[in-house]
């Protein structure tokens, strides 16, 4: 499917054995890296998948003759046309990197200088390795953005990183990284932060990019599907180990490796339950015309940035209501808004048939029980200087008065009920993964014994196999408690398989809602199709065959 | 269900070696002044010698002073006041600015702001100018000075808590127990504190030695703890033509003076490395 360049085949890279090692604040060292071997073949490019931990960053990085801080090669090589870049003196190294190997970051946001012009920032590359004098590289930068489909791509280089979107910035980041015409390029998760509609552009660029070039390059990835676009061979990592290598055809086709089809599978589209198949028993929480914002308030009432416009919604009583959109629609001030933290400016918010009142403060203990919020990062939802037990306990003493040995109970109780062994309520969060604070986070909602959970994008800072499985758990625990969760997400298909009814929102506004089962209904809001559309399948063919009117996709996505 | 108990937390900080000297260091000051009385030789006020700015000797451990009197003893003595002084007055601010901060950060809004800017006024006074108003209104007695160091160092606690406060605050799980419904008091105690008591015990490490200089700096200008008693920085004044015949009595309280404020800091500087995650 690549059109390879006479050099095809040959291998660039060749990673033997590669060890890297940790020393921890402790003293204690931890293997990254346990031996990796694979070679980098003359314009392919080779996706590194794996979980949060897995070293596919460490890999990436090793190939720029980089080691983190507090990280060191322990052993290995990794030969680059030949020689070894571990045992490169720092002055080699840096000759190396920008030149022969270029790098685009996961967040361009946080890479670009943002008090110097694009422009200066894109050719600096070119004058630090003395490759083209000013002029040129300016020119041959305009022919980058030109062909990454900048919009206007003679001036955008004259902006500052503030005045261009992601989306944007993230192509700007390319085309720095391929300003010296490297031999290799890493990408290091370049479209993790985007919104899916803006990521299907930037993917665009970088394919085609990749095409006209015959770039050799490796694509870092935690999401299978993005991978499957763009790569030609897909290696997929755990616990710094190489599980399964191959085709990229063949991995998502038929996955040989275990760990690899827990992958794949937790991508199945689960079938959402029919409208009507459950009975509505009427409204748990209604939320009426609620305007809600920051800022000051303007002489009309309203407040200065409106985050949240006029919506309304009704959650039925164990049902659940998927609320999804993209970064800055007003989801997640929605449910800040219900939860009493951010005072609605107007609207109504009733719970189980009564008015509530804006301020959390003003609100009765038993009105703040009945309706929990599991916030999306466990990192900081959980306080770092209390025990799981007492984490938990708390909001037993809080509404409930239990003491010693009953909370204590209740606490175990609590924890089997989001699947966690006992004694875990000794540690502290920081001892935890990720995936168990996320249940830490959910079992200290549970404990209130609450009608409503509001769920703020619980599973998307979590892996995909881990994810999967506290979806399980909250489909569980809703058939067990009889719970009714609002679940803010801006992934369509999570929603999909959790809710029975899905509202849209944009801009702050409630753009529709309908049931979970009548997304691909033909009567759907053009936003909603190009929000489903726009999420990447497993077929490799996908982004090839993607049509989407650009009409729609000019007026809605912020690329 | 087995109930299991709670397993000892193993404390795994490294001490450093230059730390664990540095404590031995301040360990041994407070220990000093602890006993002081069971330690001197003769009366800090009596003079003993007829020599006056005498060397180091058998009676006369590290020399006389410009009265003739025992220096050893005085040294003593005059860490039980160095020491003393500032911790009671350390306390206190610490006390002050430590609850003001958190209040401030928990309450926030125009709270916040009106006691933020009031306290700010503190500030803008400098240090030693504010010492010589409170002193020189109200005389120089030891429950003046302590108040005078009060007043002094609680806005810097109070700017240092909240600000470290203000960001624990703005974390998810503050907004959780907000959500729950828990009261101010809670937060403040429950949530926020435990998060930022390292880094304050740090801070207030540095203050005690900028407390210590200020003290020395008083009694240097003759404002600090009065005669026949002298605290550190007093008997470095007293004793100061003692320069020009290569005295002791000049030196050796300099010497304890530096090594305090030295060790204090070095301490804090290798702190284990968790402490100092938190600071940073």
């Amino acid at each position: 499917m690549t059109k390879y360049p006479k050099t095809a085949g040959e291998t660039l890279v060749s990673i033997e054995d590669l060890r890297v090692t940790a020393t921890t604040d402790s003293g204690r060292t931890i293997e990254i890296l346990k031996g990796v071997s694979f070679d980098v073949r003359r314009g392919e490019v080779l996706a590194l998948i794996g979980e949060s931990g897995s070293g596919k960053t460490t890999i990436a990085l090793s190939l720029l003759a980089y080691a983190r801080a507090g990280c060191h090669f322990s052993g290995g090589h990794v030969l680059f046309d030949g020689v070894d870049l571990i045992t490169l003196d720092e002055g080699a190294r840096r000759k190396l990197r920008g030149n022969k190997v270029s790098y685009v970051p996961q967040s361009a946001a946080a890479s670009f200088n943002p008090s110097k012009k694009i422009m200066d920032q894109v050719v600096e590359v070119a004058e630090i390795h003395g490759i083209l004098d000013k002029a040129s590289a300016r020119d041959k930068a305009i022919g980058l953005f030109r062909s990454l489909s900048l919009p206007s791509p003679e001036t955008i280089g004259d902006r500052y990183p503030h005045q261009v979107s992601g989306g944007q910035l993230q192509r700007l980041a390319a085309a720095m990284a391929l300003l010296g015409d490297p031999e290799l390029v890493v990408f290091d998760e370049p479209t993790t932060a985007l919104d899916v509609t803006t990521q299907i552009e930037v993917l665009r660029a970088f394919k085609s990019a990749i095409l006209d070039r015959g770039m050799t390059g490796v694509y870092v990835s935690h999401d299978l599907a993005v991978v499957a676009q763009i790569s030609d061979r897909i290696i997929v990592l755990k616990d710094g180990e190489i599980q399964e290598a191959g085709k990229t055809e063949q991995i998502v086709g038929a996955p040989a490796h275990p760990y690899t089809q827990a992958l794949i599978s937790a991508f199945e589209p689960v079938e959402a339950e029919a409208a009507g198949s459950r009975l509505t028993k009427g409204a748990v929480l209604e939320m009426r015309d609620v305007v809600a914002g920051y800022g000051n308030m303007k002489s009309d009432g309203k407040p200065h940035i409106i985050a949240v416009d006029g919506v309304s919604f009704a959650l039925q009583r164990g049902h659940s209501l998927g609320v999804i959109g993209e970064s800055g629609c007003g989801k997640s001030t929605l449910l800040r808004v219900a939860a009493g933290l951010l005072p609605a400016a107007s609207g109504a918010c009733v719970l189980d048939g009564k008015d509530l009142r804006p301020q959390v403060s003003a609100r009765s203990k038993d009105e703040l029980r009945k309706m929990q919020i599991v916030f999306q990062l466990a990192d900081t939802a959980l306080n770092p200087a209390q025990t799981v037990g007492n984490i938990i306990g708390r909001p037993l003493t809080f509404y409930h008065g239990m003491k010693g040995e009953t909370r204590d109970k209740q606490v175990i109780e609590l924890l089997d009920m989001v699947r966690m062994p006992a004694q875990f309520r000794h540690r502290l969060p920081r001892e935890l993964s990720g995936g168990q604070r996320q249940r830490i986070n959910l079992a200290r909602a549970l404990a209130a014994k609450p009608d409503v959970l509001l769920c703020d994008e619980i599973t998307s800072a979590l892996d995909t196999v881990v994810a999967a499985k506290v979806l399980e758990l909250l489909k569980e625990l809703q058939r067990e408690l009889h719970l009714s969760y609002l679940f803010v997400s801006h992934d369509i298909h999570t929603v999909r398989s959790l809710c029975d009814e899905v509202m849209v929102m944009f801009g702050g506004k409630k753009l529709e809602t309908f049931a979970a089962a009548d997304l691909h209904a033909e009567a759907r809001h053009p936003y909603t199709k190009l929000l489903a559309s726009s999420l990447p399948t497993l077929d490799p063919g996908w982004l090839d065959n993607l049509k989407q009117d650009p009409e729609l996709v000019r007026k809605f996505a912020h690329a | 269900m087995t109930v299991s108990t709670a397993p000892r937390r193993k404390i795994r900080f490294q001490i450093r070696p230059i730390a664990a000297v540095c404590l031995l260091v301040v360990l041994f000051w407070i220990v000093v002044a602890l006993f002081a009385p069971l330690l001197v030789h003769y009366p800090a006020g009596d003079m003993v010698s007829y020599d006056y700015f005498g060397p180091m000797s058998k009676e006369y451990w590290l020399g006389t002073d410009y009265l003739g009197r025992d220096i050893y003893s005085r040294l003593i003595v005059g860490t039980r006041y160095t020491i003393g002084i500032a911790f009671v007055g350390l306390i206190l601010a610490a006390l002050i600015g430590i609850t003001l901060g958190l209040l401030a950060a928990a309450f926030g809004g125009v709270f916040d702001t009106i006691l933020s800017r009031a306290i700010d006024t503190f500030v803008g006074i400098p240090n030693l100018l504010l010492a010589l108003v409170i002193v020189a209104g109200g005389g120089s007695s030891i429950p003046i000075l302590i108040g005078a160091i009060t007043v002094i160092f609680f806005p810097g606690c109070y700017r240092f808590t909240r600000s470290m406060a203000v960001n624990v605050n703005a974390l998810d799980f503050i907004s959780a127990a907000r959500a729950r419904g828990e009261g101010h008091f809670y937060i403040m105690i429950h949530e926020i504190l435990p998060n930022i008591a390292g880094p304050i015990m740090a801070d207030l490490g540095l203050r005690f030695v900028h407390i210590i200089l200020l003290l020395s700096g008083l009694s240097f200008l003759g404002l600090g703890v009065q005669p026949p008693n002298a605290d550190w920085g007093a008997l470095v004044r007293e004793n100061m033509i003692g320069i020009s015949y290569g005295s002791p009595a000049v030196v050796v309280p300099s010497l304890a003076l530096a090594s305090l404020a030295l060790a204090i800091n070095l301490l804090i500087d290798n702190l284990p490395q968790r402490v100092r995650d938190q600071l940073e």
